[in-house]
């Protein structure tokens, strides 16, 4: 097969570096579904913790055996020692798991008097935006990311990222959460409502007007007004939500900050990694890399796919005699095309971004549920 | 006769990653041969149909992408929710105009974001609507492939009257979601979902296939994505496990085979036949876990070279074979 011009090798991300840089304070993982996002996430924040670093791995949703041999057997919002990490080097590891509705309550909580909090908590349009997916996670994912940056007791702190319809939610779905809650809309129809009178005519324009009552002829009134007492409760609360997500979003901006992104040797995992290299760069979000999982690759054993295939044939040809080894050439012969393709998808990708450090990530035979298994991943990223 | 006689709206549903976009569209193809007219539908933005049928993006005009043999033909339509929520208001409230006036205020964006279930309640109605639509005395469509959110939202997703009763109590939201909601839990509607042979993806197939029969929506089949072909014969796996294999005979046959015959070639081959024999258990591992699940299973290759639209072919007849149309 001929490649064609052969594309630059891009730079090497040497995932070490990162985290024995002492300024580096917290790496972001990125990427689509099933890429291995939080296994990468654990894999890191546990090679930080053993060479020295006091981390936490803020984690979305684990497989259940990856939560448990992290001790998280169950959804915890409070970051926990994870057992078995080797400190000898200085470092410690704790884990936590992001649960969005109680993270949610806990801002509610912290910004108001109690009263007040159980009003909000109680109200059927809050318990609709605080479990539902669109925005919200993406929101309290970096409301705990300030969190537990705001305390002392971590020097690295490892996010994982909500499993979004695309990477580029958990850039933009804070602020349009921000916006809604901080949004004109929003804030009218808490207006209306309350007002009733004057404001109400004070505020109305035509478009308004179609608005709200459109709403209600689908939503009906009662809706309206769950929303508009929520946005009264919220009012007095505390700064605007858009604010606080302002404010995150320029914590990821500052070079403490280094964004991974993960992508399976999959086209669409790669378009997906492409669109959010892109974007971090128009941003000036420090991105540090791209961590390539599950890469085939192939020996070299001399041997090419064609040549296998055929030597394969003709040993079955020839009878039975040599069945293991013509059984062991098309397995060759099919780790050899898989390795190509996962070949051409990277380069390909490189060609787009030859300034995106890779680091490749061999396709393992086994599932990675212990901390043995995210120690093996760990060592990976030395040899990608 | 397939094992879905009488269903007209498949979901699909799976882990992320496990190729659930893959299989949407390959169910289509299989269920549109001999004839019959099927419509695929995504509804996550994600333009997956367009990449995998090999068109330009689609939009939210129901177009015809590819061809089925005997006569068939699959047609795909990407759901967008701000579109089928201008459609509904014109349908309802006859605000043509008017309704994408609205926008400008960022009505949509604020009306789905106020009532999460009305976005699902918008996407879902549009498949709803092409399952029922007739043209003269027939279905426009026979079958409709919904390519659904993955496995941790699905049944949210489809459970459309619960995400908004307690939201819209009244009105034609309500009205709307409850006819979606006999479709989704009657005999006419299964939902199948993808997995890949490990850990996580079986394990949340697992759990999808429990929410949905607690949800009481049809579970259709289990669909075994990406299998891997059996090289080694059975007898051989354990041994080639332990990096045991007949050295000398591999050697031989290298030599017979006009091969470099040395012990490097087949140490790797070794190796190799030993990674692909711990898949290989781990597989069978997980393979028993999904036949405890008492669903139809089917079986689709990893398809070495990636998919493209010829593959699409080979596994709508890999579905076909085994039963599902």
């Amino acid at each position: 097969m001929n490649p064609g011009p052969r594309a630059a090798k891009p730079p090497h991300f040497d995932v070490d570096r990162l985290i024995d840089d002492r300024r580096i304070h917290i790496v972001v993982t990125c990427g689509s579904g099933g890429v291995g996002k939080t296994t990468t996430a654990a894999a890191i924040a546990l090679r930080a913790a053993e060479r020295g670093r006091k981390a936490v791995v803020l984690t979305i949703d684990p497989a259940r055996r990856l939560a448990q041999s992290m001790g998280l057997s169950e959804l915890d919002n409070t970051p926990r020692a994870v057992k078995g990490v080797d400190g000898e080097a200085g470092g410690s590891l704790d884990a936590m798991m992001l649960d969005m509705k109680r993270t949610f309550d806990e801002v509610v909580e912290d910004h108001t008097t109690p009263d007040r909090a159980r009003q909000i908590l109680a109200n059927p349009f809050y318990q609709a935006l605080s479990s539902s997916f669109a925005g919200t996670q993406e929101y309290m994912a970096m409301e705990k990311l300030g969190q537990l940056r705001a305390r002392p007791d971590w020097d690295l702190i490892v996010v994982d990222t909500p499993p979004a319809r695309s990477a580029l939610d958990f850039l933009d779905a804070p602020e349009r959460l921000g916006s809604f809650l901080d949004g004109r809309l929003i804030r009218l129809l808490g207006g209306t409502a309350r007002a009733g009178g004057r404001t109400y005519l004070k505020l109305l324009h035509a478009g308004f007007n179609v608005v709200t009552s459109t709403l209600t002829k689908i939503l009906g009134g009662e809706l309206l007004k769950d929303v508009s007492t929520f946005v009264n409760a919220l009012d007095t609360m505390f700064g605007g939500f858009r604010e606080r997500a302002e404010q995150t979003y320029a914590l990821l901006k500052r070079p403490e900050t280094a964004f991974i992104v993960v992508a399976a040797p999959e086209h669409d995992a790669l378009r997906e990694a492409s669109y959010f290299v892109d974007r971090l760069s128009r941003d000036a979000m420090p991105l540090a890399g791209l961590v390539l999982n599950r890469v085939h690759a192939s020996g070299a054993a001399g041997i090419g796919e064609e040549q296998a295939v055929a030597a394969a044939e003709r040993l079955e040809a020839s009878g039975g005699e040599h069945t293991l080894t013509a059984a062991l050439l098309r397995l060759h012969a099919d780790r050899l095309k898989v390795a190509a393709r996962d070949e051409r998808i990277g380069e390909r990708f490189s060609a787009a971004h030859p300034e995106v450090p890779v680091t490749r990530i061999p396709a393992l035979a086994g599932d990675v549920h212990d901390l043995d298994g995210l120690r093996q991943i760990g060592s990976l990223f030395d040899a990608g | 006769m397939g094992d879905w006689e009488g269903v007209r709206l498949h979901v699909v549903t799976g882990k992320g990653g496990t190729g659930k976009t893959t299989v949407a569209g390959a169910l289509a193809m299989a269920l549109a041969a001999g004839g019959r007219r099927v419509l695929v539908a995504e509804v996550e933005e994600r333009q997956g149909l367009a990449q995998l049928f090999d068109v330009p993006p689609l939009g939210y005009e129901e177009q015809r992408v590819a061809s089925a043999p005997g006569g068939g033909e699959v047609y795909a339509l990407a759901i967008d929710a701000r579109e089928a929520m201008h459609e509904y208001l014109a349908m309802f409230y006859r605000l043509g105009r008017a309704g994408r006036a609205l926008d400008k205020l960022g009505f949509v964006d604020f009306a789905t974001t106020i009532a999460p279930g009305l976005r699902d309640v918008l996407l879902t109605g549009k498949a709803y609507e092409a399952t029922r639509r007739r043209t003269g005395d027939r279905y426009a469509y026979d079958a409709v492939v919904l390519d659904a959110p993955p496995t941790g939202r699905v049944v949210r997703f489809l459970d459309v009257t619960t995400s908004v009763s307690s939201l819209a109590r009244v009105g034609p939201i309500n009205r709307q979601a409850n006819s979606i909601t006999d479709l989704i839990h009657s005999p006419r509607t299964a939902v199948h979902v993808v997995t890949l042979l490990e850990d996580m993806p079986v394990q949340e197939t697992a759990d999808a296939v429990a929410a949905l029969q607690a949800a009481q929506i049809p579970v259709g089949a289990v669909v075994v994505n990406q299998a891997r072909p059996p090289h080694l014969a059975a007898r051989s796996l354990p041994a080639a496990r332990r990096g045991r294999l007949d050295h000398h005979a591999v050697l031989a046959g290298l030599r017979a085979a006009g091969l470099p015959a040395t012990d490097d070639v087949v140490d790797l081959l070794t190796r190799e036949a030993a990674d692909h024999a711990e898949r290989t258990a781990l597989e069978k591992t997980q393979r028993a876990l999904v036949d405890d699940l008492g669903r139809p299973v089917y079986e689709l290759p990893r398809i070495a070279g990636g998919i493209d639209p010829t593959a699409l072919y080979e596994l709508a007849d890999t579905l076909a074979e085994q039963g599902a149309v």
